[in-house]
């Protein structure tokens, strides 16, 4: 089959056994790679009531369509489960060389079902798949055991890792590839810890098969001389994502101290240009992107090692930096090190560690609870005091394992209302108080508040930051847009940042394929990908589906207190009338529940007989589904 | 001509790997290159891309004279290559290249197409 390598695995950890089939062209064809084989494969196959961290959970790991070939920066591969941190679908993706290794070694996805009775990785080196002892890598840390690996197998292997973290079942840990790519969210490594794979190691070396060559090496060629001097590139390339830091603060939208206000006194010790000035070693790129936005930097800090890191990117900046109070560029790459090689995410590490900062400020968390140590903002000390406790769960680590949202319903007190998270997942980089699409945004979105679902904030500026109407559309248009992006497994950043059309990135997988694709088709998928994954979350969680699409009290009822943005709130009413704009413009009913007109027009009725017979499908709309929920293209606001 | 590598300037995107083998073997094959990186990591974090430097070593080698030098650059005759890999072994700077699949050892011939694509300026003609 064309674009693919033409075989999906099956490993069962606990036996061993190791099972190959071909991959067939219409799962290919129908769910696309990652997100969708993904998405597909757990509804299907995982119980509902299978613990996340149990046997009965399993990990997949798929590239897609996308991956290896010579679309632009076709770099992905995607990881997913059920989310220890959510208890719901959860996929999570990478960039790096690991995807593409894989396609060259001929494989579209790897199941890994049960528990392995001891440590182990996964080796593939084209045609040979081994489980093989992993017990003297067990307890090392994901940078350090990825080096080591590389000088056990050689360096040409793509290695993929976890850290102490994921073995120890922290609920944020991540799975580490490239030193210092991750699929960072939604607790992947705390499942692969729980499966006792250790790492994965591939070596592939045989061609992948496309539809039209010449056609494809010249669009991407024409693509890449366009886009060299696209005005966006140079800064990209120079900066990467933390060029955002000092327009997030602009516009009233970066975390400050657990989210207590949207302006970081002292964000320019932290930006982009910092970065680049005092501790930029080289700038780094996934396979087959010509934007590089990878940033490997070298950490000093008086008293401790200097450590080598891949970032800090934008996210990092803002959770482990703005959100801890950080104002040196050098404290968050060494905070980035603590959570890369420990293997936990740093979105999540950030913003929960932001959670125990604010706790500590309030007396909630104390020095007794920090086996002597103190809990202050912008303290890397004390940043890495928690962060090695919540890594080993000791103690208050224990309690911060589960995240702002496991942590809150322990501590009490009233912590849940500072705890910025969606369904179990802790918020991106942006507080929304002045950005409800963004809010509507993560709590709408199938894994918790992540970015990659939805990145509204320029959509919040175009259409009125102070309005509700209008952005329940926008939103839906984006939740589908930017994860077929993971579902295609190209980066987003080509078509998000220099103008490469979702058309022409659709144009690329008909020369790979073959298939007579469009847009259309494609939007549709990944609406489909999101009534799917919505139901399973109703399926495992039980309904209404409203009642978990929850804003943190703090964004919709405290006034951002200094900044630009000072002043704002969402408010309830705001918030509540977004949800209804949403669940209507979505076909659902007024409960969030997914209704069977809509699952059949998207081709998947039997997910409707599932809610029916779990009592969980939306009510019927007694004059048919509303005509705005066919409008999938990009709104006028866009 | 020749190519220019400034590797304080690769980011090991790997696009110079991708063209390669799609002008040289019409393949999705970067390991079917006449061009490799080397990526140090964790420490010192460098990309070194490896290609041929034109030396001729490989040339005086062969036992076949396969190798001949076009224009700027030693090429091997696929015809006269036995594929007994000496001109890999005496290669000062590994820069001949081995795939289970190639007939002949992988050299680049300067057919400049890496260059057109990289991005960074790690990659440059120079005439």
């Amino acid at each position: 089959m064309n674009g693919f390598g033409g075989t999906i695995v099956r490993i069962n950890l606990e036996t061993g056994g190791i099972k190959r089939t071909p991959t067939p062209e219409k799962f290919a064809r129908e769910w696309m790679g990652a997100r969708g084989f993904v998405a597909k494969t757990i509804y299907d196959e995982v119980p509902r009531d299978a613990d996340p961290l149990g046997p009965e959970n399993i990990l997949i790991m798929a590239p897609g369509v996308l991956t290896g070939t010579f679309a632009p920066a076709g770099s992905k591969i995607g990881f997913g489960c059920i989310s220890p941190a959510t208890n719901g679908h959860a996929d999570s993706n990478m960039g790096g060389h690991l995807g593409a290794e894989m396609k060259y070694a001929g494989y579209d996805m790897v199941v890994f079902e049960r528990i392995s009775p001891e440590p182990v990785y996964l080796y593939i080196d084209d045609d040979t798949i081994e489980l093989r002892s992993a017990s003297d890598y067990w307890g090392m840390g994901s940078l350090d055991l990825e080096k080591r690996m590389k000088d056990d197998l050689g360096e040409d292997f793509q290695i993929a890792t976890i850290g102490p973290a994921g073995e120890n079942g922290v609920v944020f840990s991540c799975i580490t590839h490239d030193f210092g790519r991750q699929a960072g969210r939604c607790g992947v490594g705390a499942v692969m810890g729980s499966k006792k794979l250790k790492a994965i190691a591939i070596r592939g070396s045989k061609s992948l098969p496309v539809h039209d060559l010449p056609t494809l090496t010249k669009s991407t060629c024409d693509i890449i001389q366009r886009t060299k001097t696209h005005p966006l590139m140079e800064p990209w390339q120079k900066y990467g994502t933390a060029l955002f830091v000092g327009w997030s603060n602009d516009h009233g939208c970066f975390p400050s101290r657990n989210f207590q206000t949207t302006y970081h006194e002292g964000w320019e010790g932290i930006s982009g240009e910092k970065l680049a000035e005092e501790i930029l070693v080289t700038h780094k790129a996934c396979f087959g992107c010509w934007i590089n936005c990878g940033k490997y930097s070298r950490a000093h800090i008086p008293g401790k090692p200097d450590v080598y890191v891949e970032g800090p990117e934008y996210e990092t900046i803002a959770l482990c930096g703005g959100s801890c109070g950080m104002t040196n560029i050098h404290d968050v790459a060494y905070a980035n090190y603590l959570c890369d090689n420990l293997g936990l995410d740093t979105m999540s590490g950030g913003n929960t560690i932001g959670f125990a900062m604010e706790c500590y400020e309030k007396g909630i968390i104390t020095k007794d609870d920090l086996e002597g140590h103190e809990l202050r903002w912008g303290n890397i000390d004390d940043f890495e005091n928690i962060i090695r406790m919540i890594a080993d769960r000791r103690g208050i680590g224990e309690v911060l394992s589960y995240g702002t949202k496991g942590a809150a319903e322990r501590l009490g007190q009233g912590t849940l209302a500072f705890a910025h998270q969606a369904k179990g997942m802790e918020f991106s980089g942006y507080d929304t108080r002045w950005y409800s699409a963004q809010l509507l945004s993560y709590c709408t979105s199938d894994i918790g508040a992540h970015h990659n679902r939805s990145w509204a904030i320029t959509a919040d500026i175009q259409i009125g930051q102070d309005t509700p109407e209008g952005k329940a559309e926008v939103v839906i248009y984006l939740q589908h847009i930017r994860p077929l992006f993971d579902t295609w497994c190209c980066c987003r950043l080509f078509w998000g940042e220099v103008d490469v059309t979702a058309e022409e990135h659709v144009d690329t997988i008909r020369y790979i394929t073959g298939w007579d694709v469009t847009l259309e088709e494609c939007m549709k998928i990944s609406e489909k990908i999101w009534n799917l994954t919505r139901s399973h979350y109703l399926e495992r969680n039980g309904g209404p589906g409203r009642r978990f699409d929850v804003a943190p009290a703090r964004q919709l009822e405290e006034k951002v207190p200094s900044g630009p943005a000072e002043g704002h709130r969402v408010g309830i009413e705001n918030f509540e009338y977004m949800l209804d704009d949403y669940y209507y413009n979505r076909g659902w009913d007024k409960n969030g529940n997914p209704t069977r007109e809509v699952l059949e027009i998207l081709g998947i009725p039997y997910v409707a007989d599932n809610l029916e017979k779990a009592g969980l499908l939306g009510e019927p709309f007694e004059d048919g589904v509303p005509e705005v929920r066919g409008r999938r293209l990009k709104p006028k606001a866009m | 001509m020749k190519i220019r590598v400034a590797k304080e300037n690769c980011t090991g995107c790997k696009l110079c790997m991708q063209i390669c083998a799609i002008q040289h073997y019409d393949e999705i094959n970067p390991k079917k290159a006449a061009i490799h990186i080397d990526a140090e990591f964790p420490d010192p974090g460098v990309y070194t891309p490896k290609l041929c430097v034109q030396c001729g070593k490989c040339m005086e080698a062969c036992p076949v004279n396969a190798i001949s030098l076009v224009g700027d650059a030693y090429v091997i005759d696929p015809e006269t290559c036995t594929d007994c890999g000496i001109c890999v072994e005496v290669c000062p700077f590994g820069v001949m290249f081995v795939h289970a699949d190639a007939p002949t050892p992988i050299m680049c011939d300067l057919c400049m197409k890496c260059t057109e694509v990289c991005n960074t300026g790690a990659l440059t003609v120079v005439e």
